[in-house]
């Protein structure tokens, strides 16, 4: 294939990528966008493969091809089997892999690269390979850190090194005098590796020093190191076809992440840096008083006679895997007029939507899914709201000042008749904070395993 | 503390700042209340009601040198004199109309709530005296327009003829307009009613009337729950609709009001000579100017095509009992905010919207305008999704802002002026493909964060193409480092793509 063909073959991949993040943009245009994703991708694959360099190869080819088959297996078992309640682990994998061949792809383009440079391209060139190596090293370690603590494999407490924002500022300043030296030397085996087993150890630590409810900022921010990562590759090849969907992917990544951030007020910088649930919180103002439980036959009676009745999901709920049984009482709620509508807080769970994917693999249906500015208000008008396995995100602390929480957005369901929350003991959320609302006189506790307490509730409508 | 109630003195005023009942309210705070001989007798209160609910009968001077005082309306300068230094004042202000007042009450370092200031919150609507008077004015502008119409209200037909129902056009369908919606269609007329504002549209037909529209799109939530100066084109639309249905109804019941500004102008003296003999406008934006060309605030009149428009600026007041009864709750619910520990002491909290929002005075400072907060539920959703990534930067002051522009601009100069032309090309593609991935990616409704996320994984895998360019046909190092690289990125794309149009196909209606 001639060399022009390959360039346009990649700017139709370009726009394809551009209009597959653009039908994500409603329900219904979102599987069609899918498709112009694996097209262009497609396209993008088939015009490398056909390009005169990959063709000039004999043996080589073979190896490509062996490789992609693998590649292509592993992915497709991996992603037929995952639960969707594993959905942020999977992501936090799949970062990683792309961090870690941005790290390979930018030490090949170091070892064997165009000889005849003019001085300045040699010099971009060099600064092109710092930083690809650098971002993907980042985002190697960053994602294997996220992937354990996600996994449960490492404690998803933040680590909490003494110094630790000096340590980071360390580790950048390190990396900057290493790229001045490594470009004024006209390239330097030992920084690269220098710099290489610093960015490991940064990324490392960034993301270990985050405390698990900010794990949904810390998924999208590797999301978004990933893109750049890719762009940075795209740079050192010039070849525009990276750069535009590192580009795309890596503003894609840092939208969501403050997207998240937004929804729990917090600062994009202090979560980045690390430092929330790591500060001593106050315990002077735990609130104490007495929960009145109930039970599922209770809650099932309360069920039936109600007109209007909102779930507001969290955590809680994937981690049991009670999807299926909240859906269950839904259908039967609904067979029977009431109204049932689920509010979603955007920081619930671990990743930027999880609560969404969730309920549809359940199959609620999408149009009674809200978000929570859609809801809020209707609060007071609501006779039942079940809080399954949510905690911070609904709780009154937050419109307290002081509350490590205050002034993040919540769902307010205490404005409702009757508020049930599910919940296994009386242990608080990520964030530390107790929660009033488990105290409030309109508040019953249904202590249990949310899928079990989800089960009996059905049986008894 | 101890709280007075004074007389009210401004002329045709009715009502007074406590109720009988809710004096029993103020107590149960801890407060004691001692109430001015007489304050109540225009709204049927007596004096001996409130000596049952154990206030104090005062003289005006000792009730004006109460710790709090509650008010309707707002004090004169000489009232403001025979206060003590340091004390409260709860009362209507009007701030934006009253420097010199509010000047007078900062020098006697009187703290002020200004009860036409809570903010339109959830949490504050029991304290909103606006909503609460506004509910009444909009009730009795009917009942004054029914007066003034000599017809039926309601449709009949009768062994003398027939006889058709009124038609009532309301403009501005907030508490007031509703009210008079709801007041009007009881009475049987045919109901019609005009906002801004077409979140409201349900609101209205819930109460049975009929929303009128006008055929431009514009978004007029100001995002504070009250409605905002609209574009001209709309506004020439909205006039040609008056002029219209002002031929056809046989009552207008005008409620327009801008915050801070004066009330629009709606109806103009040609439409009010366009309708028929006996027709009434009621204005109830007469204390702000007026909706009406014709209207003489605190007046009726009547046109020479005998059209009656009628100007009261103190319709809550003609419903004296009941407003005051509503706007002393408005006051107690205030004070339960401000004394959280019921122990007769005021706790100023400014951390709180709505006490930040209600005072306006303390300290010997000026402390309105309060900062703005946002309210409204749903209409500025779009906007806010547009805002910039970097929220700190919107909070920079001008200095850095400019400064940090100005960096970034001699940044991008000094790439140009030093990287070659080939470098360029690619920078210029970044820089385009990242505006492009903004405006793309903000458009993603939330529900599909995660298959956004996982697609721009797999299109990350991308990445793969470099590798594939640097595979070569000897086993060396960079092969095998880039054969590596083809299979994770493999990974990447089969298992992203996989996993998205898995999480897709779940999605159902």
């Amino acid at each position: 294939m001639l060399a022009g063909m390959v360039i346009t073959a990649y700017i139709i991949a370009a726009v394809l990528f551009i209009m597959a993040l653009g039908g994500l943009s409603q329900q219904e245009s979102a599987k069609r966008g899918i498709w112009f994703g694996i097209v262009g991708m497609g396209i993008a694959l088939a015009a490398t493969l056909l390009s005169p360099k990959v063709m000039g190869l004999t043996t080589g080819l073979s190896y490509i091809i062996i490789a992609m088959l693998i590649g292509a297996a592993i992915g497709i078992y991996m992603a037929k089997r995952v639960a969707m309640t594993e959905m942020p682990e999977l992501v936090a994998i799949l970062h990683s892999f792309v961090g870690l061949a941005a790290v390979f792809v930018g030490i090949n383009s170091y070892l064997d690269h165009a000889q005849d440079l003019t001085p300045v391209m040699q010099n971009i060139h060099l600064v092109e390979v710092f930083l690809g190596v650098f971002i993907g090293a980042v985002t190697f370690t960053g994602s294997l850190v996220a992937f354990g603590k996600l996994r449960g494999i490492m404690s998803s407490k933040a680590l909490n090194l003494p110094h630790r924002h000096k340590l980071n500022l360390l580790a950048l300043l390190v990396s900057a005098v290493l790229l001045v030296q490594f470009v004024i030397q006209g390239g330097n085996d030992t920084y690269l590796v220098i710099m290489a087993i610093i960015a490991f150890v940064f990324g490392w630590h960034l993301v270990a020093s985050i405390g698990g409810a900010d794990m949904p900022v810390v998924v999208s921010m590797l999301n978004s190191y990933s893109g750049w990562a890719a762009a940075a590759a795209g740079f050192l090849l010039g070849n525009d076809l990276l750069i535009v969907t590192g580009a795309l992917v890596g503003s894609s990544g840092a939208i969501l992440s403050y997207i998240m951030c937004r929804a729990m007020n917090r600062s994009f910088i202090s979560v980045i840096a690390g430092g929330f649930g790591n500060d001593p919180l106050t315990t002077d103002d735990e609130e104490e008083g007495e929960v009145q439980p109930t039970n599922a036959e209770e809650v099932a009676s309360l069920l039936v006679n109600a007109k209007s009745v909102v779930i507001t999901p969290g955590y809680g709920m994937a981690v049991a895997q009670a999807q299926y049984q909240v859906q269950d009482i839904t259908q039967k709620l609904r067979a029977q007029g009431v109204e049932v509508r689920f509010g979603i807080h955007p920081v619930a769970g671990r990743l930027p939507g999880h609560m969404n994917v969730l309920l549809a693999e359940a199959k609620v249906p999408y149009d009674i899914v809200l978000e929570m500015d859609e809801i809020n208000n209707d609060f007071a008008n609501t006779d039942v709201v079940l809080v399954i396995g949510a905690n911070d995100t609904v709780n009154p602390a937050s419109k307290k000042p002081g509350s490590p929480i205050a002034g993040m957005p919540v769902l307010e369901v205490w404005h409702a008749k009757n508020v049930i929350v599910f919940k296994r003991g009386m242990a608080s959320g990520y964030a530390g904070v107790q929660n009033p609302l488990f105290f409030m006189g309109n508040t019953k506790m249904l202590f249990g395993d949310a899928k079990a307490s989800s089960d009996q509730i059905a049986s008894h409508i | 503390m101890n709280i007075g109630i004074p007389k009210e003195t401004l002329t045709g005023e009715n009502r007074v700042a406590a109720s009988p009942t809710s004096v029993t309210e103020l107590l149960k705070l801890g407060f004691s209340v001692q109430i001015q001989k007489g304050a109540g007798t225009k709204a049927s209160f007596t004096d001996q009601e409130f000596i049952e609910a154990q206030a104090s009968l005062v003289t005006k001077k000792v009730c004006w040198q109460s710790d709090v005082i509650f008010k309707v309306n707002a004090p004169s300068l000489d009232e403001v004199s025979q206060m003590k230094d340091g004390a409260y004042l709860v009362s209507f202000i009007a701030p934006a109309q009253s420097p010199e007042l509010l000047e007078a009450l900062r020098v006697k370092s009187i703290t002020t709530f200004a009860m036409e200031m809570v903010p339109r919150m959830t949490r504050s609507q029991s304290m909103d005296a606006l909503s609460s008077m506004a509910n009444i004015g909009g009730y009795r502008a009917v009942i004054e327009a029914a007066h003034h119409f000599g017809r039926f209200f309601t449709g009949q037909i009768t062994a003398a003829g027939k006889v058709p129902p009124a038609k009532v056009l309301i403009i501005g369908a907030g508490v007031a307009g509703l009210a008079a919606l709801g007041a009007a269609g009881s009475l049987g007329a045919i109901v019609r009613a005009f906002d801004t504002r077409p979140e409201v549209k349900e609101q209205i037909n819930s109460m049975g009337a009929e929303f009128l529209e006008v055929e431009i799109e514009e978004e007029s939530g100001s995002g504070d729950g009250y409605a905002k100066v609209m574009s001209k084109a709309f506004i020439e639309a909205e006039m040609a609709l008056f002029a219209e249905q002002a031929k056809d109804v046989d009552v207008i019941i005008t409620t327009a009001m801008i915050p801070g500004k004066p009330a629009p102008k709606l109806i103009t003296a040609d439409m009010v000579a366009s309708m028929t003999a006996g027709s009434v406008i009621v204005d109830l934006a007469a204390g702000g100017g007026g909706n009406c060309d014709l209207t003489q605030p605190g007046e009726v009149i009547t046109t020479d095509n005998g059209v009656t428009v009628i100007g009261y600026t103190d319709m809550p007041a003609r419903l004296p009992s009941q407003a005051s009864q509503l706007y002393g709750t408005n006051l107690v619910n205030l004070l339960k905010l401000l004394c959280p520990e019921k122990d007769g002491k005021l706790a100023i909290d400014f951390e709180d919207p709505i006490m930040r929002g209600v005072t306006i005075t303390k300290d010997g400072a000026v402390t309105w305008p309060a900062p703005p907060i946002q309210v409204a539920a749903a209409p500025t959703k779009q906007a806010e999704d547009s805002a910039p990534i970097e929220p700190a930067k919107q909070e920079m002051p001008a200095p850095v802002k400019y400064g940090l522009g100005a960096a970034g601009l001699a940044l991008v100069a000094w790439i140009a002026l030093n990287a070659p032309a080939a470098f360029l090309g690619h920078f210029t593609v970044f820089v385009l493909a990242c505006i492009i991935g903004y405006y793309v990616v903000w458009n993603v409704s939330h529900a599909l964060h995660t298959p956004l996320m996982a697609i721009t994984n797999a299109v990350s895998g991308i990445i793969i193409v470099g590798a594939l360019l640097q595979v070569g046909d000897e086993l060396n190092l960079v092969s095998i480092l880039a054969l590596i690289s083809v299979l994770i990125a493999s990974i990447n794309i089969a298992g992203g793509f996989y996993v998205t149009k898995r999480m897709l196909k779940m999605f159902q209606k």
